[in-house]
């Protein structure tokens, strides 16, 4: 057994335990989910420690046949690009495990719900089966829904879930064609992700442009729908805003990167000639995304849907690396997306935290709160600033390397232009003025017995979300030494031009791929 | 002639009759326990088949070619037990609430049994339609039993008159067949049918048929019954009408167009396109206002048919190789099946001790029986098609067999995307008998239901197949697989 099965059985088995523990062992209850996601994170370090980085291929791969007719089988595996995401979505797991002692009915239902969230989505990272990929990832949004719908809060929750619901499921559907089409359409009467990509470039079985046509706009769009690509995004900072942090943290933090993920390691290999022609259109979205969100950041006066459109705009920069299409860019755009999870996962316990304990997030209603918690509020503070991108966290590395990568390509540097300015000056204009408003400026009356995280348990998961920022940040090797290796052939298939479509570029194709 | 392949439908005739007998000589307190009888000799019946002793494990055909055993009849009779066990189960539950005659219940149940059987081996239009009437006039008695509930009456009249005006059509279409090209076995048709395809009669024929086999499945613009008859009828019959006559009229469908008429099926890719993609909205957008958990499943069950018919589409686009299609209708069938019968034995448990089959019953059901909560889950959560239970790897079989086809005929990615849809409307109103089984407040209820036992093993039974074909879909698959090769041409 892979050390990766371990990785989201855990979660997925203590699930299935807490079915048959009575509601009132509140105790156990969340012992038992504390427990499986600790193991699960525990086990998730040991395997980002004993990868090798710089050989390429997987490894801890494991493959078990499912359904043989089909070309199913159960396939995971780890390299460069997904090792640091199924690091992050475990701590991330655990983190979120830990800030659920907001949550005080049902919590039962809660911590199923939230251990399936967490096991679904860290299979679906470590599948490289297609229909595994898309099987897990559903069986972990499909509680999302459930826990906005049930632990939301505020008057527009039902809105909320509805169209969270609506969106979600369309992407993912849309994403689910996509997928079929790829598998009918490579030929290679497989599912398994390596497989087809074996096929389709060694054996030279490349897919019809016509077909990649087809396919990609679902992939893009589908997938893009699930992150929250302008402008489809609509539903992100709504359901953040309403959703219990638990539910926020491990959602924007780890299942929205499961479309980047895909893209990454589906679409561009796979759908080369479309993945080029549609370069342009992904820059010009991410634009809408790091601007047009941007502002409407500005505008915000709830501090989580602040955070929920800084998220979005986030996601900005990740498309733009993705669509710069070279080994910077693709490299710099894996940093964010794990960058990314710890931070949107930081900032939703925060502000649950403040949420709980001040009973509301407008931010006109709040401030002075750095002086009743000096905890949270640092934290705060400190997320803030990794959020505008400040030197020392890891975002700032994932986005300054994308925009290395972005400008390198001639064709996307207005939109670098752009998305510079959005990032220093659209982002640290919401970004200070929330801090200003919330965390400094007098404290209200009322605020007067706010209790800041007391003890080392309470301080645990902030901490350790803010460990791993700081760790990526200062050490980014750790994470660029791996990602490297696995992205220079994706691009290098992402970028060659058939023979048949541009005879003139043989020489150069050749020149790149070696 | 070749009467021992029909061993299986005479010993299931037998049977019916057996029950009815006993009746006259057991007292009636003892009666409900017919139904065990008639269980066990059911599962020995299914065992039989199993273990390759059965006469439906024997290929072949008999009388002149009218009745034929091959692996797709041996896939439906199987199915067809399976759901008729099930539905003894939920019947025996039902026992009290039958005024009178549970053993005459219990024989009409299995007569319909029988019928369904035919029309798994029928090979020939008189056999189909001798079939489909065994079928229906049972259901017919079946559907109005309740004779002292008003609703059910009703029912019953309303799927007699619709049920009579659907086998009109059928045998006037079959008279037409027969008119101009005097056959009427499916493999005869299928050598001649290519001279007649310019023929208007000809086509007229075909089409009343698969008029009349659309009411049997209720599909677009045939469905107008099944919400009313659904409603109406006791729950056990409901469970037996949306599973076993609606496999029935799939049998038959599949048998008429892919074995007999694959060169009119051909043609009618787009006519199929356009009823699969409208019965699938139909279905889902009317469930969406509905109050009444039978007449919600009624409407579901419609938007089922629909998604059963993608399959049908796919099979039409590429009549030679029907294995993807096929493989994809039977595997969701038997999905559809024990999630239609979890979900309707817990409504008949619920709706027992209320008068009301409105939504609003179910609030509170976690508190006054978790499991029977965690099945109406389970199998809305299916029903829904969502990983890992059986709806969703049935509706991937179907959509991967429909988007193979769209580099052809761009109107089945229409269809792909229409059932997209269809699965978006229909997570609101499952969602919405989850969030009323869990969440809602205002339960009026809360003593505990009791579960009989056969009640409780009708439940585990239908929940270890639903997970089972989910999380193993292997090997029911490759039996589908098996079966639907009958139907390439």
């Amino acid at each position: 057994m892979s050390i990766l099965t371990y990785i989201s059985g855990w979660p997925l088995l203590a699930a299935l335990l807490l079915i048959f523990v009575p509601a009132n062992f509140r105790v156990i209850i969340r012992l038992v989910a504390l427990v499986a996601t600790f193991i699960s994170m525990a086990l998730a370090i040991s395997m980002f420690c004993h990868f090798k980085a710089g050989q390429t291929g997987f490894q801890f791969e494991q493959q078990i046949p499912w359904v043989t007719s089909l070309g199913i089988s159960y396939h995971v595996g780890v390299d460069g690009i997904n090792v640091g995401l199924i690091l992050m979505g475990a701590i991330v797991g655990f983190a979120a495990a830990c800030c659920s002692w907001e949550i005080e009915r049902r919590e039962k239902e809660f911590y199923i719900l939230l251990l399936l969230m967490t096991g679904g989505i860290l299979g679906a990272f470590a599948s490289l089966d297609l229909f595994f990929f898309y099987f897990l990832h559903e069986l972990a949004l499909v509680p999302t829904f459930i826990m906005i719908g049930v632990w939301g809060r505020g008057e527009r929750k039902n809105y909320a879930t509805f169209q969270i619901t609506l969106y979600l499921s369309i992407g993912a559907l849309l994403a689910l064609v996509g997928l079929i089409a790829l598998y009918l359409q490579s030929g290679a009467n497989t599912f398994d992700l390596p497989a087809i990509i074996k096929y389709v470039h060694d054996d030279n079985h490349p897919l019809s442009v016509k077909a990649q046509h087809f396919i990609f706009p679902l992939l893009l769009f589908g997938f893009g729908i699930l992150v929250s690509l302008w402008p489809f995004h609509s539903w992100a900072p709504l359901g953040y805003g309403v959703a219990p942090a638990p539910t926020a943290m491990l959602h924007a933090g780890v299942l929205k990167k499961f479309g980047l993920y895909g893209l990454i390691r589906i679409a561009l290999p796979l759908l080369p000639e479309a993945a080029q022609c549609y370069v342009q259109v992904i820059a010009w979205l991410a634009i809408g995304n790091i601007i047009y969100v941007g502002f409407v950041a500005m505008r915000q006066r709830d501090l989580n849907l602040l955070i929920g459109n800084s998220s979005v705009a986030h996601m900005g920069f990740i498309f733009l690396g993705i669509a710069s299409l070279n080994l910077i860019g693709i490299t710099g755009a894996v940093l964010i997306m794990v960058a990314h999870g710890f931070l949107a996962a930081l900032t939703f316990a925060l502000s649950g935290y403040i949420y709980k304990h001040a009973g509301t997030l407008e931010i006109s209603e709040l401030g002075g709160l750095c002086r009743k918690l000096p905890f949270i509020g640092t934290a705060l503070l400190m997320a803030a600033m990794a959020g505008c991108g400040l030197p020392g966290f890891a975002n700032f590395v994932g986005e300054a390397t994308v925009f290395f990568g972005a400008w390198s390509r001639p064709a996307l540097q207005t939109a670098t232009v752009f998305a510079v300015w959005g990032a220093l000056v659209i982002g640290a204009v919401y970004m200070t003025r929330a801090i200003r408003n919330v965390l400094h400026g007098p404290l209200p009356q009322k605020f007067n017995q706010l209790a800041d995280a007391s003890n080392v348990w309470r301080k645990l998961p902030y901490a350790l979300l803010l460990a791993s920022l700081f760790l990526f940040g200062c050490f980014p090797k750790l994470l660029t030494d791996k990602i490297q290796p696995d992205v220079k052939p994706i691009v290098s298939m992402a970028t060659q031009a058939r023979a048949s479509v541009m005879p003139v570029a043989l020489n150069t194709t050749s020149a790149i791929s070696n | 002639m070749n009467a021992s392949l029909m061993s299986l439908e005479i010993s299931v005739l037998a049977l019916g009759m057996l029950v009815l007998l006993a009746d006259l000589i057991m007292p009636p307190e003892r009666r409900k326990f017919l139904g065990y009888a008639a269980i066990a000799a059911l599962t020995t019946l299914l065992i039989a088949s199993f273990s390759g002793y059965g006469s439906c494990s024997l290929a072949g055909t008999a009388f002149n070619g009218m009745f034929v055993n091959d692996a797709l009849s041996l896939f439906f009779k199987r199915f067809f037990i399976i759901a008729a066990i099930l539905v003894l189960f939920i019947a025996i539950e039902f026992a009290e609430r039958l005024a009178v005659g549970i053993s005459e219940y219990y024989s009409l149940v299995i007569f319909a049994l029988a019928g369904m059987l035919f029309a798994a081996s029928a090979n020939n239009f008189a056999m189909l339609f001798v079939a489909i009437e065994l079928i229906t006039i049972t259901f017919y008695v079946l559907v109005s039993f309740q004779r002292n509930r008003l609703a059910s009456l009703e029912a019953g009249v309303k799927y007699l008159i619709l049920g009579a005006l659907s086998s009109s059509f059928m045998i006037y279409g079959i008279a037409l067949i027969w008119g101009t090209t005097g056959k009427l076995n499916f493999n005869e048709l299928a050598a001649v049918a290519p001279q007649y395809t310019g023929e208007k009669i000809f086509l007229l024929g075909i089409l009343l048929v698969v008029v009349g086999l659309g009411f049997k499945i209720a599909a677009f613009p045939f469905q107008i019954w099944a919400p009313d008859v659904y409603q109406g009828a006791p729950t056990p019959t409901t469970a037996f009408l949306a599973v076993g006559s609606k496999a029935a009229g799939f049998v038959l469908l599949l048998r008429v167009l892919f074995v007999a008429l694959p060169v009119v099926a051909a043609h009618w890719v787009n006519l199929l396109i356009v009823i699969s993609a409208i019965t699938i909205l139909y279905g889902n957008l009317c469930a969406i206002p509905q109050r009444n958990i039978k007449r919600l499943m009624g409407y579901s069950s419609i938007a089922h048919a629909g998604y059963l018919l993608l399959g049908v589409a796919a099979i039409a686009g590429n009549v030679h190789d029907a294995t993807a299609g096929g493989a994809a209708i039977l595997y969701y069938l038997a999905g559809y099946l024990f999630t239609v019968m979890a979900s309707f034995t817990v409504i008949a448990l619920v709706v027992k001790t209320s008068q009301t089959e409105d939504v609003s019953v179910l609030a509170g059901l976690h508190q006054r029986s978790p499991l029977l909560a965690a099945t109406l889950t389970i199998a809305m959560v299916s029903l829904a098609g969502i990983p890992p239970l059986a709806g969703f790897f049935g509706k991937f079989l179907l959509l991967k067999s429909v988007i193979a086809l769209g580099a052809v005929n761009q109107g089945y990615y229409c269809l792909v995307f229409t059932a997209l849809a269809g699965v978006v409307i229909s997570l609101y109103y499952y969602f919405g008998v989850v969030r009323a089984i869990y969440f809602s407040k205002d339960a009026a209820d809360l003593s505990p239901i009791a579960i009989s036992g056969s009640a409780r093993l009708c439940i585990w039974l239908s929940l270890a197949g639903i997970l089972w074909l989910g999380i193993f879909p292997d090997t029911i698959l490759n039996l589908a697989a098996e079966a639907a090769k009958v139907l390439s041409s």
